[in-house]
């Protein structure tokens, strides 16, 4: 088992990084302002420049164009065969195979794949050299676009968080509306996740979120299953208090007290083959919020009201 | 539990992308009413279930279920395989029945992540 542990956290490292191999683009990840040798050079020199500016590797231009390139390796097959006053363009790889900037970074990884090159130079469209690119390259822009990922989300949860301190208001309060159709199986639950995310931005507790989204999941089912046009749902967010109202225009509820019984169900068989029906969404709503009003007649249509309370002192005492 | 021994145990297969956080499950619940898993399942767990519609994952986001197994050889519809995908909740596909595949998980030493009665609170 441990093993596979490994390989398996492995796997998912590689599929989060392989997703930004394809976002990110090669000139966001290069070395800019590359430095490039003539082929006329003696290798010797070449060797200098290396040992002085730590280079492994570097691109060789003539007139402006890519001609070659010269690595570490070919510096020391030169000093081996005693030829260090030969010229660069002598033991360059000529013809390098080169990347285009605007090619995502999966496409350098390929070419990396294929080739066995340490390096590739990196061209415009127009053929010119614009940088380098090593596999260090691609690694150190994949780390910091995770990091950027990271921090991204972390700002948004920040700046939600103090939404309510930054805004002074005498009462200030957030709304979201969603409009919920009858019928619509597929989105069903889609306002749900929303509310619940962004509770959770907003720095609810994980608790108060899953009791906010249980409650208005089964709202939101509801109005899916057991309304003539649909409804809607709105959320009110203040500091010390969460208000969820579920409303739709028919065709009301006949007997409330029946329906708030546990196991009590009008819904149809393809309802239940859909998992829901079981008479238990109003009784769940109720033990998930700290207070429930469901106001109903035939001619209004039904409303729906639950009140969940962040302060542990606010809440009303349990009957 | 993490995700990798769920599968083996269950001879399952996974039909989403690997999850971006380390999946640790912590119990299970098995359910085809979801009411009732809203009711009753503990957060963190794993829903083992015979309904394959988007429902469940819309169940599993709301009620923080980590991972998600369909029984009986069941195949949930691209619609469901797409929202998973987006919400991050690992869906598993197994021949076996819903009875056989939590009596292996509870063996294998997953607690039942299910209240007992409607009494006990889940929040």
């Amino acid at each position: 088992m441990k093993q596979i542990d490994i390989s398996d956290e492995y796997a998912e490292n590689i599929t989060r990084v392989e997703e930004l191999a394809y976002e990110l683009r090669i000139n966001e990840v290069m070395t800019e302002n590359v430095f490039s040798l003539e082929p006329d050079l003696k290798m010797e020199e070449a060797l200098d420049i290396f040992q002085d500016k730590r280079f492994s590797g570097a691109p060789v231009t003539e007139h402006d164009k890519v001609i070659g390139i010269l690595s570490i390796e070919d510096l020391i097959h030169a000093l081996r065969e005693n030829r260090m006053d030969a010229t660069v363009r002598d033991f360059m790889t000529a013809n390098p195979t080169t990347v285009r900037g605007s090619d995502p970074v999966v496409e350098a990884l390929k070419t990396f794949a294929l080739t066995k090159f340490g390096r590739l130079p990196v061209m415009d469209k127009d053929g010119n050299l614009i940088g380098i690119l090593t596999k260090g390259d691609i690694s150190n822009g994949l780390l910091s676009a995770l990091q950027r990922d990271y921090h991204a989300e972390e700002l948004i949860r920040y700046r939600a968080s103090h939404l309510f301190e930054d805004i002074v208001s005498g009462r200030t309060s957030l709304i979201l509306r969603y409009d919920i159709r009858k019928g619509d199986f597929i989105r069903g639950g889609n306002a749900s996740s929303k509310i619940k995310r962004a509770l959770l931005r907003l720095g609810a507790s994980p608790q108060i979120a899953r009791r906010c989204g249980i409650a208005v999941y089964e709202a939101e089912m509801n109005l899916i299953i057991h309304t003539d046009h649909g409804g809607t749902l709105r959320v009110e967010i203040e500091p010390h208090k969460i208000t969820m109202e579920a409303y739709d225009d028919g065709p009301g509820i006949e007997d409330v007290e029946l329906a708030m019984k546990a196991g009590y169900s009008t819904a149809t068989h393809e309802i239940r083959e859909m998992g829901f029906g079981a008479g238990m969404g109003l009784v769940n709503i109720k033990r998930c919020v700290d207070e429930m009003r469901l106001v109903s007649s035939i001619e209004r249509g039904t409303n729906l009201y639950m009140i969940i309370y962040l302060n542990d002192s606010e809440q009303p005492s349990e009957d | 539990m993490n995700l990798s021994e769920l599968i083996t145990l269950t001879k399952g297969n996974l039909l989403t992308k690997k999850p971006s956080d380390d999946c640790e499950i912590s119990g299970a619940m098995g359910a085809d009413l979801m009411s009732d898993v809203l009711a009753s399942i503990k957060p963190e767990a794993v829903l083992l279930t015979g309904l394959c519609n988007p429902q469940v994952v819309r169940t599993a986001t709301i009620a923080d279920i980590r991972a998600i197994v369909f029984v009986r050889g069941k195949y949930p519809d691209p619609d469901t395989v797409l929202l998973a995908n987006e919400e991050n909740i690992p869906l598993i596909i197994t021949d076996l029945g819903l009875f056989e595949a939590c009596g292996i998980l509870y063996q294998a030493g997953l607690p039942s992540y299910e209240l007992k009665s409607q009494e006990d609170s889940v929040l």
